[in-house]
């Protein structure tokens, strides 16, 4: 933190200052809107397979992701990222789609480990080889599985990914 | 539906719980008919993660279909890949070592604590009480930081061999295992502690999801879904493989067969784990951790294959044609897994790939009988039902 003790404004994070005592916040509109965004990222967890041990793991009590203002949500209509983690099959395909579809946006994805990535070992007849075969995929983990400090880095990626966005006056993304 | 005049239709309301639900432990999805509050029919759907295994491992050797087993119940890879080379073990008629077999029974053990741990954290974090999801996966991380320092990886370890294991143990992972059997049974004290006289633990699992004996046996169920009925039947002890006839334990066992029997049932388990392992520690014996017919079935070292023509040539033919020496003919063979009877049941038509690989993985049995546990119940424990079969989906789904 920076205080200016001439002008009495403290600037808070780069480019956002904060007048103590007056409520006002100075900054753009692209800065102050990702800095929300970033502290609060609430995850719908999307474990299909064993990433998603690795995943709970980074959520428990050893690895904290709390402390990134990261809590998992059940339910799609409350989260801003979709972590899948774990194999993708084509019977779980449209559900995917759907679940990603429900979440209101802006909204992120994070394909966690090999086979979300790609596909991994499994190239048969019921696996499809990649979720950005049908979603589009913001951070690419791989591993298998990928380990929850590598898991920790692809959150902070995205971060960073959120944190130089621009705030765009259109609907889509 | 078009409405009758002067007729009130009553009907269940079908509610579709999963695939993406938190508390179905991956993939899982059950289409209940309510009646209220009562689950008046319940059937599960699996097949969201089937990935194929079952046909990998037909166009794979021997050998690379290993890696394959990790990720089928993948809480406990350990107990699988111990499983699958078992089984080719026996296929090809071969014996691993006694230090390897204290090895690998040392390692399943932590698996089965391993596991054991996961379950008792999700299935207390979906029933409410989630202060021992935090504690549960204190000492899992314990476990997995134990499992990289013998095998370099956290979960999908592909350790065991056929015909041994890949490494030996050091004397720096033998003492911190040591230590960690010292200090797990009073861990598991603390997780006693936090629920075994929680009143709302003990209203939501006592009498809720009762399988009598004689219906366990039935339904083919094993591991401790059984044994929490009162059935004492455990591979480990009556058909022992690697060094279990070596080590002494108890196999835990439920009278009610309801949940909370079973909770009681897995948490002896993990007891009797740390047992076995502080025994496999004392007694393990000194020696070579690879059975002599080794060349036959792993890659020599990489230094050797660049300089030595003999092993080049052997690395050339179990890469392309896998171990050649397999007899034509069929096995079954199964261990003890965590969640019950792993069987790998193999046909071999002489060369270095099965003909056919198939699985008798416990969780898809112990799937089948969640409508058995679900119907006339509560939709609330439908959840608890769902944490007490302890699934794994990978595994169920293959």
């Amino acid at each position: 933190m920076n205080r200016q003790s001439e002008d009495c404004v403290i600037e808070i994070e780069e480019g956002i200052k904060v007048i103590p005592g007056a409520g006002a916040v100075i900054a753009g509109i692209d800065k102050i809107a990702n800095w929300g965004r970033i502290s609060s990222m609430w995850p719908a967890v999307f474990g299909t397979a064993c990433c998603a041990i690795e995943m709970m793991t980074a959520g428990s009590s050893h690895y904290d992701l709390d402390r990134f203002g990261i809590i998992f949500r059940a339910s799609p209509r409350q989260a801003d990222v979709m972590i899948i983690s774990g194999t993708v099959t084509k019977k779980m395909a449209p559900v995917m789609r759907r679940v990603y579809d429900q979440m209101a946006e802006p909204r992120y994805v994070i394909a966690m480990g090999s086979c979300a990535c790609t596909g991994n070992v499994y190239n048969t007849y019921s696996t499809a080889q990649g979720c950005d075969n049908f979603l589009p995929v913001d951070v690419y983990i791989p591993g298998c599985p990928p380990r929850p400090e590598a898991f920790i880095d692809g959150l902070i990626k995205l971060q960073e990914k959120i944190k130089n966005e621009h705030l765009r006056w259109s609907r889509w993304r | 539906m078009p409405e009758q005049k002067g007729k009130l239709r009553k009907k269940e309301l079908t509610i579709n719980m999963g695939p993406q639900h938190p508390a179905t432990h991956g993939v899982l999805r059950l289409e209940l008919d309510i009646d209220g509050e009562t689950v008046v029919k319940c059937t599960p759907h699996v097949g969201y993660l089937h990935r194929g295994t079952e046909k990998l491992g037909e166009n794979r050797t021997y050998l690379a279909a290993l890696p394959l087993t990790d990720r089928l119940d993948y809480i406990s890879s350990m107990a699988n890949n111990v499983g699958y080379c078992l089984a080719v073990e026996r296929l090809f008629g071969i014996e691993a070592p006694e230090r390897a077999k204290f090895i690998r029974t040392m390692a399943s053990e932590m698996a089965r604590i391993s596991s054991h741990l996961l379950w008792l954290g999700t299935h207390a974090l979906d029933i409410g009480a989630m202060t021992v999801f935090l504690y549960a996966f204190k000492e899992r991380e314990w476990i997995l930081d134990l499992f990289e320092m013998l095998t370099g990886a956290r979960l999908t370890v592909t350790y065991p061999r056929i015909g041994g294991v890949r490494n030996d143990v050091s004397e720096e992972f033998l003492s911190s295992l040591y230590k960690f059997t010292d200090e797990f049974p009073k861990n598991i004290e603390e997780y006693e502690t936090l629920i075994d006289q929680n009143r709302i633990w003990l209203q939501r699992t006592k009498n809720i999801g009762i399988i009598t004996a004689e219906e366990a046996v039935n339904w083919g169920l094993t591991g401790p879904m059984l044994r929490g009925s009162g059935v004492d039947y455990d591979l480990r002890k009556y058909c022992p493989y690697d060094a279990y006839d070596k080590v002494d334990f108890d196999v835990p066992l439920g009278k009610n067969g309801d949940t909370y029997d079973r909770y009681r049932c897995r948490m002896e388990e993990m007891r009797q784990s740390a047992r076995i392992i502080r025994q496999c520690i004392e007694k393990l014996p000194e020696g070579p951790v690879m059975t002599p017919d080794a060349p036959k079935f792993t890659l020599p070292p990489k230094e050797r294959i660049l300089k030595d023509m003999e092993a080049m040539i052997q690395h050339f033919v179990l890469v392309i044609k896998g171990p050649v020496t397999a007899p034509d003919g069929e096995i079954y063979s199964a261990i003890e897994a965590p969640k019950g009877e792993l069987g790998f049941y193999f046909i071999s038509n002489g060369t270095g790939k099965p003909y056919r690989m198939r699985l008798r993985s416990p969780s898809f049995i112990h799937a089948s009988v969640l409508p058995l546990l679900c119907e006339g119940a509560l939709v609330a424990d439908v959840i608890a039902n769902i944490g007490t079969i302890d699934i794994v989906l990978g595994e169920c789904d293959r």
